[in-house]
């Protein structure tokens, strides 16, 4: 069972991710938005199948919800025309695709020799409980500074979106 | 075949994949940053999928972390983004040449 919904589910992701980067019916930005969300969505499902639940309603909340109507939003703020086709450059394409080919080879083949074995998932409990015990106790300093950076963050984008930028 | 992690890691691996494509490949900006969120997206479900197999929640902290990170990095990336298209009204990469020598 759980093995069919991980197949269903790391299918789902990579259709979608690849309708993101390359969709054959629309090059709309509004539509690669779309398909981001619903890529978002079935990684959470396999975040839930990692038992990492928590980080499956942050990552609906926070990606789905929060950075995606910020992407929606200035996507339709800036009111992009439909992208008029310019001549593709073969040669960059060819070589791009050559050599993320070769950095998937890299990775595929030392995931092949790395000595993973078969071991079986231990049973985590409790794990939302424990992931709060452990971000206030054992890393409680890179948490106070990480909201030092979401407040320098929105001082920024306050900054940078005034009318006349210096 | 039961499913282990390198299944998952697999997953993680054609899903930096396909975002490292699309930053090459595609020309608008906007559809790059949302490539740039695909590839992060990958890390974290290789952090994860660590993290379940050695039975320790470290990884899922990390993940909290990058989730954080990225939401700040989406909301700064999209105001310069803006501010760009006020000045030059556009989103296209090759028609962003300042810096070209």
């Amino acid at each position: 069972m759980q093995d069919a919904l991980f197949y269903i589910l790391a299918f789902l992701t990579l259709v979608f991710g690849f309708l993101v980067i390359a969709n054959p019916f629309s090059r709309n930005p509004v539509t690669s938005a779309m398909f981001l969300v619903l890529a978002i969505v079935a990684l959470a499902g396999l975040f839930v199948l990692l038992h990492a639940f928590f980080l499956a309603a942050v990552q609906v909340l926070v990606y789905a919800g929060a950075v995606m109507v910020l992407f929606v939003f200035v996507i339709m703020l800036l009111d992009l025309k439909e992208e008029e086709r310019r001549k593709i450059k073969v040669l960059g394409i060819v070589g791009g695709l050559v050599s993320v080919g070769a950095i998937l080879a890299i990775f595929l083949s030392s995931l092949l020799n790395a000595p993973l074995g078969a071991v079986e998932a231990p049973v985590l409990d409790g794990s939302t409980v424990r992931l709060g015990k452990l971000l206030f106790t054992e890393y409680l300093l890179p948490f106070e500074i990480v909201s030092v950076l979401l407040l320098v963050a929105m001082v920024g984008v306050v900054l940078l979106s005034k009318k006349d930028l210096k | 075949m039961t499913v282990g992690l390198e299944h998952y890691l697999v997953v993680s691996a054609l899903l930096f994949a396909l975002g490292l494509i699309g930053v090459i490949v595609r020309r608008n900006l906007l559809i790059i940053y949302m490539s740039l969120e695909l590839m992060l997206n990958a890390a974290n479900l290789a952090l994860v999928a660590f993290s379940r197999f050695t039975n320790s929640l470290d990884g899922q902290v990390f993940v909290f972390f990058t989730i954080t990170v990225a939401a700040a990095e989406v909301a700064v990336g999209l105001a310069l983004i803006v501010a760009l298209y006020r000045k030059r009204q556009t989103t296209h990469v090759e028609d962003l040449t300042t810096m070209k020598l």
